[in-house]
């Protein structure tokens, strides 16, 4: 990596300049809020570095969960993570020590750019690409300090500010219900995790353990209609 | 929370996360082609499992009494009829939230 990269990534990453300063104060502001130091914003966007998983984490730390239960509601949110990197398998080959950072910063919005980029001409592809991660995971950990700082220093009563997790996932919902054609997977979701939690309750979270069941099943049966509804890319599923 | 605790419970969430992100490249990342069951998975789960977290934000409604559920609801609502005329992630999120605290605070 050199200014030269640094310089050709830059000017692509300032929309994502924005959504994470912006996204990362409230992150902050919701960790401070729920009385935890604003190192820990700090370390957590530098070492976890995932927006959703982290404002998941904010409510995780709230409520000294389990480590169980912090595993498994970590990695239902990041599942679909899985997919990013089966379409970054040929992209990151070839990039040596570089490629296990590009591996561990492929957020959605780092995603969303690799996947639509072109080093300019007389740029490295691999020194650019490492400079697009680079760049947003240092706009992540801005934000969140910065958030973390504001929330410690202002004294306001931040009751309800742990909505904007949900806010951020009807967000989510609402953009992937308009860029998909089959509303089948998210109403099953809806309608089979509702089941689950009428059926055991909301403690701790557990009913997504046999909501997930309910939900893979599911998809695996409707598997025949949905793929003849939208023949999957070659070589890999996101768009 | 003792420092160890909040540093556990970050490892885990680190770590989790990165496997999520490194298991492709574990599992397909020396050539061989992906089975077809996890590309469809990978395709269509997580629109199911974003409806399923959004039910996990609701998990604690109560419907005994409007401050209960009203406030949820009345702003969840607005989030999402802020995000389909602006398309803003921003005012979507941040708009909805102080509605929420405002409505918790000062209403119910």
């Amino acid at each position: 990596m050199n200014r030269k990269s640094l310089a050709a990534a830059f000017p692509h990453t300032v929309p994502v300049l924005m959504g994470y300063l912006s996204i990362g104060i409230v992150f902050g502001w919701m960790l401070s809020a729920a009385d935890f130091h604003p190192v820990w914003s700090a370390i957590m966007s530098t070492v976890i570095y995932a927006g959703s998983g982290q404002y998941l984490g904010v409510d995780l730390l709230a409520k000294a969960s389990p480590l169980a239960d912090a595993a498994f509601l970590t990695l239902m949110i990041n599942f679909r993570h899985l997919v990013y990197g089966l379409s970054m398998l040929e992209k990151f080959q070839g990039m040596g020590w570089r490629k296990l950072y590009m591996i561990f910063s492929l957020t959605d919005e780092t995603y969303a750019l690799l996947a639509g980029v072109r080093a300019p001409e007389g740029v490295d592809e691999k020194d650019f690409y490492f400079s697009i991660a680079l760049l947003d995971h240092l706009y992540w950990i801005a934000g969140s300090v910065a958030g973390a700082v504001a929330g410690a220093l202002v004294n306001i009563n931040t009751e309800g500010i742990d909505f904007a997790m949900t806010a951020l996932f009807l967000v989510i919902a609402v953009e992937q219900w308009q860029s998909n054609t089959r509303h089948a997977p998210v109403l099953l979701g809806a309608a089979g995790t509702l089941a689950c939690l009428l059926a055991f309750g909301p403690e701790n979270g557990r009913f997504l353990i046999p909501a997930l069941f309910i939900l893979v099943g599911g998809l695996l049966l409707m598997r025949p209609g949905l793929e003849a509804s939208e023949a999957l890319p070659e070589g890999g599923g996101a768009q | 929370m003792t420092v160890m605790e909040i540093a556990a419970l970050v490892a885990v969430m680190a770590v989790v996360t990165f496997l999520t992100r490194a298991l492709p490249f574990l599992l397909f990342g020396r050539g061989g082609e992906p089975p077809k069951v996890a590309l469809y998975l990978g395709r269509f789960l997580p629109p199911a499992v974003i409806a399923m977290l959004i039910v996990y934000c609701y998990r604690n409604v109560s419907f005994a009494a409007a401050d209960g559920w009203a406030p949820a609801f009345i702003a969840g609502g607005a989030v999402v009829a802020l995000h389909l005329w602006k398309k803003n992630n921003m005012l979507s999120i941040v708009g909805g939230t102080v509605l929420y605290m405002a409505l918790v605070q000062a209403v119910f």
